[in-house]
């Protein structure tokens, strides 16, 4: 990475690190918000972009994540820092079972994405039917007075949430770069371009399309833990619907699938331009339900016409951040 | 250029391979009809025919892209038909595609980094063989390239560069030297024996090119409907009535 790329990067994130000193509260939400989208895009991108596989049943992860933890936590007393593991290992194997169920029966493409999709849907009806935490009616945690804060049960003010969201964004970011100049990465790309020319050059396919399943799981079951302790509500229609997946995969498509920055850019102009156009439009006084649907297909309607590789290799390649 | 001990390694360098008895069919087409032969250590065999001889369905069967229907594949005295593609590269046999696979939106370099990988424990090795082996096939100067942007000669060199990255024994190339000037084609030749000579790898070459076939290889392997019709060597082969009916047509001299 140039030098200038870099100090971009440090910029940035100076200004998100100082950002709840300076910004009014609505303006640290919506950094919340853009931040925990950056994050699970980054976490499907692991999967989408580097390895190639397309799921569009990432809000089972969500869930199950988001369920876990809050439901150990509500049920048992469980810390969300403890519960956060058992979430780890359940989104992990469940993502490893599904790929491997895929793999086997050789489901691939389009049907390995409808499989996905299968999958969160069977989720999401299962759950508004398991009354242990809630069904349809939902799962609430306890919310302890303003102004008291406390890491360890994650209850506490919005800075704290959006402190938390902001490492996790940046870990993820790291650990993506990481994981692309790794044997890892050099491997899931080359399934992604050519699974046959891979395997002739000795990369065990299924392994490391596995071992890419497995930690885009994973990590989006982080996702979920953050969602349930920041609105303290969980809902099966909500977390496993499938305009979740949706709106987890439009950060990386429109910012650029298979980049590092691409679902971090793309998840603060969406944010932006959604709840821009949201208040813009109270504001105004009109009366337009679903103005942030309308966005996303506007966007992502102009992204797939006239920039088909996202914002950010048109926008390195304008900064001179790359050749 | 550090590079980890592997199996590759570790057996030596040249490899034996006896295919046996193979035969294969694609639902009634019968594409390899018990196809037998042996490659012998450090040699170059050609393996020559019409379109549809079974040629390249015999490569995919060797490098385990397709089972066959009977017979075996040993190598080094191990059977090695039912391994999966990746198992038979790491124990050293790589291969090129006919039709050419490259990773398409990665760097020349990267394409061939992924098949150093196979030998290099590190990434930073894996890169510094990738570096070397692009100056070998005289690529060094495209490695920065996305290999998008490569011609088809181009393609081609890469599809050697990153079998060639993956160090094997033996090395299955499927019609490199088609389309190349003949320029090209003679550096490539040299490069080839070069290869065969001081690296001790054993080549099978699929090639219409029939200069360079003469050029190079010990003994000419000619598969006609999916048979074996003629195992000699070049300067017999071109006499073999068989092998002018079927596809060289007219006398071919030396």
């Amino acid at each position: 990475m140039k030098r200038r790329a870099i100090l971009l990067v440090v910029g940035v994130f100076g200004l998100l690190l100082t950002l709840p000193l300076w910004a009014s509260p609505y303006t640290v939400s919506l950094a919340t918000l853009f931040l925990f989208f950056a994050y699970a895009g980054q976490a499907w991108n692991i999967m989408m972009g580097f390895a190639g596989l397309l799921s569009l049943g990432h809000a089972l992860y969500l869930g199950v994540g988001a369920y876990t933890v809050a439901a150990l936590y509500d049920h048992f007393s469980i810390g969300p820092w403890v519960g956060l593991w058992l979430a780890l290992a359940l989104c992990g194997l469940l993502a490893a079972a599904i790929a491997a169920l895929a793999f086997h029966y050789r489901v691939a493409g389009v049907y390995f994405a409808l499989l996905t999709i299968a999958c969160a849907e069977f989720a999401r009806i299962g759950f508004d039917h398991f009354n242990w935490v809630g069904g349809s009616g939902g799962l609430f945690l306890k919310v302890v007075e303003p102004g008291r804060m406390d890491l360890f049960n994650l209850r506490g003010p919005p800075a704290m949430f959006y402190y938390l969201i902001l490492f996790l964004a940046g870990t993820a970011l790291l650990l993506s770069a990481l994981l692309l100049r790794s044997r890892a990465g050099y491997y899931w790309q080359a399934i992604r371009e050519s699974e046959d020319a891979a395997a002739a050059l000795g990369v065990n396919r299924f392994r490391w399309k596995m071992l890419a399943v497995i930690i885009s799981g994973a990590m989006t079951a982080l996702a979920g833990m953050f969602s349930a302790f920041y609105y303290s509500n969980l809902f099966p229609e909500q977390l496993f619907h499938i305009s979740r997946s949706i709106e987890i995969i439009l950060g990386p498509i429109i910012g650029g699938v298979g980049t590092l920055f691409g679902p971090i850019i793309g998840a603060a102009l969406l944010t932006v331009l959604a709840e821009g156009a949201t208040e813009f439009v109270a504001a105004v006084g009109w009366d337009v339900p679903g103005v942030k649907q309308l966005v996303y297909g506007i966007v992502l309607f102009a992204i797939v016409a006239f920039l088909p590789e996202g914002i950010w290799p048109a926008l390195a390649r304008k900064l001179k951040l790359r050749q | 250029m550090a590079c980890a001990r592997t199996q590759a390694e570790a057996a030596p360098m040249s490899a034996s391979l006896a295919v046996q008895h193979v035969s294969k069919s694609f639902r009634g087409l019968q594409a390899l009809a018990d196809v037998s032969f042996e490659i012998q250590p450090n040699t170059i065999t050609a393996l020559i025919g019409p379109n549809g001889a079974g040629k390249t369905t015999l490569f995919n069967i060797i490098a385990g892209a397709q089972t066959p229907d009977h017979g075996a594949i040993v190598l080094d005295g191990c059977r090695i038909d039912g391994l999966r593609p990746d198992q038979i590269c790491r124990l050293g046999i790589a291969r090129t595609f006919q039709i050419v696979k490259p990773f398409a939106r990665l760097m020349v370099l990267d394409n061939v980094v992924i098949g150093a990988l196979s030998c290099c424990t590190r990434v930073k090795d894996a890169r510094e063989r990738a570096d070397a082996i692009l100056g070998m096939v005289g690529l060094g100067s495209k490695r920065n390239l996305t290999s998008a942007m490569l011609t088809l000669p181009d393609r081609k060199l890469l599809e050697l560069a990153r079998a060639l990255a993956t160090r094997p024994k033996l090395l299955l190339l499927d019609e490199v030297l088609g389309g190349l000037r003949p320029t090209e084609c003679d550096r490539l030749m040299a490069l080839l024996r070069d290869i065969t000579e001081r690296e001790g790898i054993s080549l099978v070459l699929i090639e219409h090119v029939m200069r360079a076939v003469m050029a190079l290889a010990r003994t000419v392997i000619v598969l006609h409907h999916g048979e074996v019709i003629a195992q000699d060597t070049p300067a017999n082969i071109v006499r073999e009535q068989a092998v002018l009916d079927c596809y060289l047509g007219e006398p071919f001299s030396v």
